[in-house]
């Protein structure tokens, strides 16, 4: 086990290395004068240009430049992001945080009603309350985050005015910006409770419910079907026949002795989807223009703004192998039936 | 394809609904230049008839209303099914290819050339796939082109991977070493003997992919990251409606039609497809359902 965990984290770099090479190479399709001109602000300094590309070396060949950018990136310096118009490290650091923070009140909502709809759908097997469980999963696996995003947009924004867009509203941005606002950790949600404001608390909250639920869609119909044939097999154990044998109520049946371990493998899952989020969120960050990674990432790639491009996907590479690798370790933890390769 | 298969799933109402709107849409697309006739050179180009940046709702003239800048709804929904189509069905087709290619040589070759290719397939999986497609999509510049090009490059090693294990199985079988008995090996060998025994499972799960595959595409599309603007691509006619959620005025839903409509059309487009691809997963997976 120990082997395996070790083995996997000395491969860890050696992925990392070829995603930030693969994608260098692919951010080299453009040409060195297109490449220069996103350090030129001003039109009339076009004339400048190539006095950029020498001084940044961009003629230079793929391997000497991706050494320069790797050398810097190594020291922690991953250079100037235009579209984000600060230091690509400063901005990770300012939106990572918000994305986190999103992607774990999604997973809680996920898992909540992951297990509900999930737990209901296997105890009235092919009844009505089964059939309406799995419709609304399928259904919303097929309806884009995208599509939802906006319908939920114009009802509680637009109507009834209940969950703006945005990270938090203007009088906290404020409110955190003052030097009384302590950043203990980064997430505001928690920030916010340590200082004693919940004022502030509830209004993140609020800029975070909307995109949450969209977000939750995805992994949602996954989590309603695992959720489903876990507990089926839960309920056709020897031990529920027992339980019910003994005379306990049907309640205690289903939810004391078959849930809780019909409840494993959701978890599981749960970890994994955490990670699948982490990736997912650029969509539903760009709809609610909610200041998180994802749409950092976005404007990054909209914008050709290569730092910036380069910043988001090693930061996404490392926590996607890293998540990935947590989860199977969580699978080996929770099942001992699963042997983990050498 | 096997018969009773079929008779399962049409059986199965879940299923079925999958199968009559996977077919309707075909339709739609097979018949887009009867259903609505191409003004331009090139039918993907939606027709605009003023640049009037309102949106105006469905009329006589314009059965499902225009979106913004004056973009027929209707036009962009019956030739978007088609583009959808092309689009899946392209991507699917040379995604397998590559998977099919490499995925099966990793397998018969082994040792080095396995390790390299699976190596190389970790490190397009260690990146979100739509991370990974809108970076290509951004490098190349928005095409319908290009955006097939980025879907297929995220697309083929889930491929890669499923026909390597399929590969590898069916080499340990004994009809694989009853025809290395008869003199069979290199090239004929996995091609007339190994690949049309462990494909066909693989080509299912690719066709089934097509819905996803549509769903990626749109989201390249609703990022600006997709075809060129003004393309009849479900996608972008919902990035158009984003400016125009909040309604006018006092009545918030005045736009309704321009996210309802394109939405419409790409929810029961997956729907669809996934309806299909769960009856199948039934079907072939028992331990489910």
């Amino acid at each position: 086990m120990l082997k395996y965990i070790l083995r996997r984290l000395l491969l860890l770099p050696l992925v990392v290395l070829g995603v930030t090479f693969l994608l260098f190479f692919l951010t080299q399709r453009l040409s060195p004068e297109m490449r220069a001109s996103l350090y030129i602000k001003d039109p009339r300094q076009m004339g400048a240009l190539e006095e950029v590309i020498a001084k940044y070396g961009l003629r230079d060949n793929l391997f000497k430049q991706y050494g320069r950018w790797l050398g810097r990136a190594l020291s922690g310096d991953l250079g100037y992001s235009q579209s984000a118009n600060m230091p690509v490290a400063k901005a990770i650091k300012e939106y990572l945080p918000a994305t986190v923070q999103l992607a774990l009140v999604t997973i809680v909502l996920v898992v909540f009603f992951g297990v509900w709809f999930g737990a209901i759908s296997a105890v009235k097997k092919d009844k009505w309350q089964d059939h309406l469980a799995r419709l609304i999963s399928v259904g919303g696996f097929s309806l884009p985050i995208f599509v939802l995003g906006l319908l939920l947009l114009m009802l509680f924004y637009g109507k009834l005015g209940w969950f703006p867009p945005g990270g938090y509203s203007l009088s906290t941005d404020v409110a955190i910006h003052l030097p009384s606002f302590h950043h203990y950790t980064g997430f505001l949600l928690i920030d916010s409770l340590l200082n004693g404001n919940i004022k502030i608390f509830v209004d993140v909250l609020r800029h975070l419910f909307l995109p949450a639920f969209t977000l939750c869609l995805g992994s949602f119909a996954l989590m309603v079907r695992v959720m489903r044939s876990s507990m089926l097999e839960e309920l056709n154990k020897d031990y529920v026949r027992t339980a019910r044998a003994k005379g306990l109520t049907e309640r205690a049946v289903i939810y004391r002795h078959a849930g809780k371990n019909a409840i494993i493998p959701v978890i599981t899952l749960a970890g994994i989807q955490f990670i699948r989020l982490l990736g997912g969120t650029v969509i539903v960050e760009t709809i609610f223009d909610y200041p998180g990674i994802g749409r950092f990432g976005v404007t990054a790639a909209q914008q050709l703004d290569i730092a910036g491009i380069m910043g988001f996907s090693l930061m996404v590479a490392v926590l996607f192998v890293l998540g990935n690798l947590v989860s199977d370790i969580l699978y080996t933890a929770i099942d001992p039936r699963i042997k983990l390769n050498e | 394809m096997n018969n009773s298969i079929w008779q399962r799933i049409l059986k199965n109402k879940a299923s079925l609904c999958g199968f009559v709107l996977v077919v309707f849409f075909a339709l739609v697309a097979l018949f887009a230049p009867v259903l609505a006739p191409a003004k331009t050179a090139n039918p993907y180009q939606l027709p605009q008839s003023s640049y009037d940046i309102t949106p105006q709702g469905p009329s006589a003239q314009h059965w499902f209303g225009t979106t913004e800048q004056q973009y027929d709804l209707y036009y962009g929904v019956i030739w978007g099914t088609r583009l959808a189509f092309k689009i899946g069905i392209t991507v699917t087709f040379f995604a397998f290819l590559i998977g099919l290619f490499l995925g099966a040589a990793a397998a018969y070759f082994g040792g080095k050339i396995d390790e390299i290719i699976m190596r190389f397939t970790d490190v397009v999986f260690a990146v979100p796939s739509l991370v990974l497609a809108m970076v290509i999509a951004a490098m190349l510049g928005p095409d319908i082109n290009n955006m097939m090009i980025a879907l297929t490059a995220v697309a083929w090693p889930s491929y890669a991977r499923l026909i390597r294990g399929d590969v590898l199985s069916v080499k340990q079988r004994d009809f694989v070493t009853a025809s290395k008995a008869l003199g069979a090996r290199g090239p004929r060998l996995l091609l007339r003997h190994i690949l049309p025994n462990s494909i066909y499972p693989s080509v299912v799960v690719a066709s089934l992919d097509i819905g996803y595959i549509v769903l990626t595409a749109a989201s390249l599309s609703f990022l600006g990251l997709g075809s060129q603007p003004g393309t009849a691509d479900w996608g972008q006619l919902i990035a158009m409606a984003r400016n125009w959620v909040l309604g006018s005025g006092t009545n918030t839903f005045a736009y309704w039609y321009t996210v309802v409509i394109p939405g419409g059309a790409i929810f029961l487009f997956v729907l669809g497809w996934n309806l299909l691809g769960d009856g199948f997963r039934d079907i072939l997976d028992p331990r489910q359902g």
